[in-house]
């Protein structure tokens, strides 16, 4: 169900509308158009690229999507301020710790300034401290106004989100 | 993602597998090295037979006895025809007003000795047009002298090999030199020419063309060469030289006329196939390194599935995942075959220093077709890699380590 929501997937049934388009009838450009315009990806696993460094990762969605090097240099810098990383811009993943190393993957999800970030298992790799910085972070983010989505097996964040669906053996049970 | 940024994230992604890369450049360099030198040689060859030829004049027109016609075979280089040349035929083509000089040629093998020295070398028999028509040049004394085509002298003009193997350190000039039964006093030494196009001035004695006609017994000419006042000209004494000679020969039409352009054109054009296929045959060398390109592409397609998860997740689209990877094989083919061009360059600066007299050149449009080939090489053989990255799953390719 994540995948099908990122657009990572297709339904096997049913219907998929994302800002009143029906995303099924969208060819491969216009996925990854409007994956890189209105989801932005934070994965328990990181997912950074190790030979790059944090202020490379974040700028990988901008230069998919083709945004001036002059324009993406500042949009970065932006981004490092807000996840409190801007002394870390030159570091490579292996020399972050892992809550450093998703604040990086948060900023890079944000960089597009989507509506929607997917968020799967974003502490499950992390330290219970870490795991809180991670969680107010992304509470910050929804409070200004974007959608997150959530996958987590963690009670106690689950607890924290406005509205949950409990998936039980892959059938959606009432929370 | 604009063409920059394509590249520069694909040379990042080059940056981090160093034997790889050096697999692949030397793959590509031993390719591009072989077809660059392999082309600069058959090129060199093609050159140097040309210029050869164009040394003695662009226009020159040999005429031999005989018609690919009148023979029923090849144009007959040794003068196998029914009706012969003669010495008279080739004063009648004085009558040309195109024709600058002419040299008949007689050419048989004998044995010239001198103070108990023997020694079997060719022998030609001709004028002292011979000099002017072939361009050799004296060492001492004189050619032969410019006198009534019909007068027998004995007198002879020795190449360098022969002055060096009969009379060493000893003066040649004024020494009589025995040639079958007949004595012919050395007048002049011809200076060191090499091999011309087959012929070795260096080995050869030349005499008078009436006295060859006496020793060999014959009255018959081996063939006439000619030159023509000028290479307009030249086509003219072509259409006069035939029609002199078939009022000779009884309104028949019996001799070859070769033109030494159309001599140069034949051997530029044989040559120019042989580098050809030469470099064909080298260019499967390429193909070989194509084929690793297609490996080691594979390999690295496999071992960053998780990055190219990330990046379609990321928004990229097949096609610019394809094009991240083409242009990596492309940034790895053509520094290949720079290095292979350096190489290659290398070995000819070897070559030539090994082989002074030998020129070897590099023409341009090989250099350049080098580095497209490789290029080429790069797309065609990187394609299917760089196409299984475009099409692959991102959720799968998400989940892999």
């Amino acid at each position: 169900m994540f995948n099908v929501i990122a657009l990572l997937d297709q339904p096997s049934s049913g219907k998929y509308t994302l800002n009143n388009q029906d995303v099924t009838q969208l060819n491969d450009q216009e996925l990854a158009k409007a994956r890189r315009e209105n989801i932005g990806f934070v994965f328990q696993f990181f997912h950074l690229i190790p030979r790059y460094t944090a202020a490379e990762n974040i700028e990988i969605p901008m230069i998919l999507a083709g945004v001036p090097s002059k324009e993406r240099k500042q949009r970065v810098a932006e981004a490092l301020i807000a996840v409190n990383l801007q002394d870390r811009a030159a570091h490579r993943p292996d020399q972050l710790s892992g809550g450093q190393t998703q604040r990086v993957a948060i900023a890079r999800a944000m960089i597009m300034r989507p509506q929607i970030l997917l968020a799967d298992e974003p502490t499950g790799n992390l330290d219970s401290q870490s795991g809180k910085e991670i969680i107010a972070l992304l509470e910050n983010l929804n409070q200004q106004q974007v959608t997150l989505l959530m996958i987590t097996h963690d009670e106690t964040i689950g607890r924290r989100a406005q509205r949950r669906i409990r998936l039980i053996d892959g059938q959606i049970s009432l929370p | 993602m604009t063409f920059s940024d394509t590249l520069i994230q694909s040379y990042s992604a080059i940056k981090t597998q160093p034997v790889r890369v050096l697999l692949i450049i030397l793959a590509m360099s031993i390719g591009i090295a072989s077809v660059t030198v392999l082309t600069a040689l058959g090129e060199s060859a093609r050159l140097y037979i040309v210029n050869e030829f164009e040394a003695l004049g662009t226009h020159l027109v040999i005429v031999l006895p005989g018609r690919a016609e009148t023979t029923g075979g090849h144009p007959p280089i040794f003068g196998e025809t029914p009706r012969d040349l003669t010495l008279a035929d080739a004063q009648a083509l004085f009558r040309s007003r195109n024709i600058a000089a002419i040299a008949p040629i007689n050419i048989g093998a004998a044995p010239v000795s001198t103070k108990g020295l023997e020694r079997e070398t060719t022998i030609i028999g001709s004028t002292a047009s011979l000099r002017r028509v072939r361009h050799l040049n004296m060492a001492q004394g004189r050619f032969l002298p410019d006198t009534d085509t019909n007068k027998i002298l004995s007198v002879c003009v020795i190449g360098q090999t022969i002055k060096n193997e009969l009379f060493a350190q000893q003066q040649a000039l004024g020494q009589w030199l025995r040639i079958n039964d007949r004595r012919f006093r050395v007048i002049g030494v011809l200076s060191s020419e090499g091999q011309s196009i087959g012929v070795d001035f260096d080995d050869m004695v030349i005499i008078p063309v009436t006295a060859a006609q006496t020793l060999f017994n014959t009255q018959s000419l081996f063939r006439i060469l000619l030159e023509a006042k000028s290479k307009p000209a030249m086509y003219k004494a072509v259409d006069e030289i035939k029609d002199i000679i078939k009022a000779r020969h009884d309104g028949e039409d019996d001799v070859t006329l070769i033109t030494q352009d159309s001599v140069v054109k034949t051997f530029d054009d044989i040559l120019m196939a042989l580098t050809l296929a030469v470099t064909s045959i080298a260019s499967i060398s390429l193909a070989v390194a194509g084929i690793l390109v297609m490996n080691v592409m594979w390999v690295s397609v496999s071992q960053r599935t998780s990055e190219i998860g990330l990046l379609k997740a990321l928004g990229a689209t097949k096609r610019q995942i394809m094009y991240l990877f083409l242009s990596e094989a492309a940034i790895l083919s053509i520094a290949g075959a720079l290095t292979g061009l350096i190489l290659g360059k290398a070995t000819l600066f070897i070559l030539q220093t090994v082989y002074p007299d030998f020129p070897v050149y590099l023409p341009t449009w090989a250099v350049f077709a080098a580095l497209a080939v490789a290029l080429l090489t790069a797309l065609i053989f990187g394609v299917l890699p760089a196409k299984q990255a475009a099409e692959m799953n991102p959720v799968t390719a998400l989940r892999r380590k």
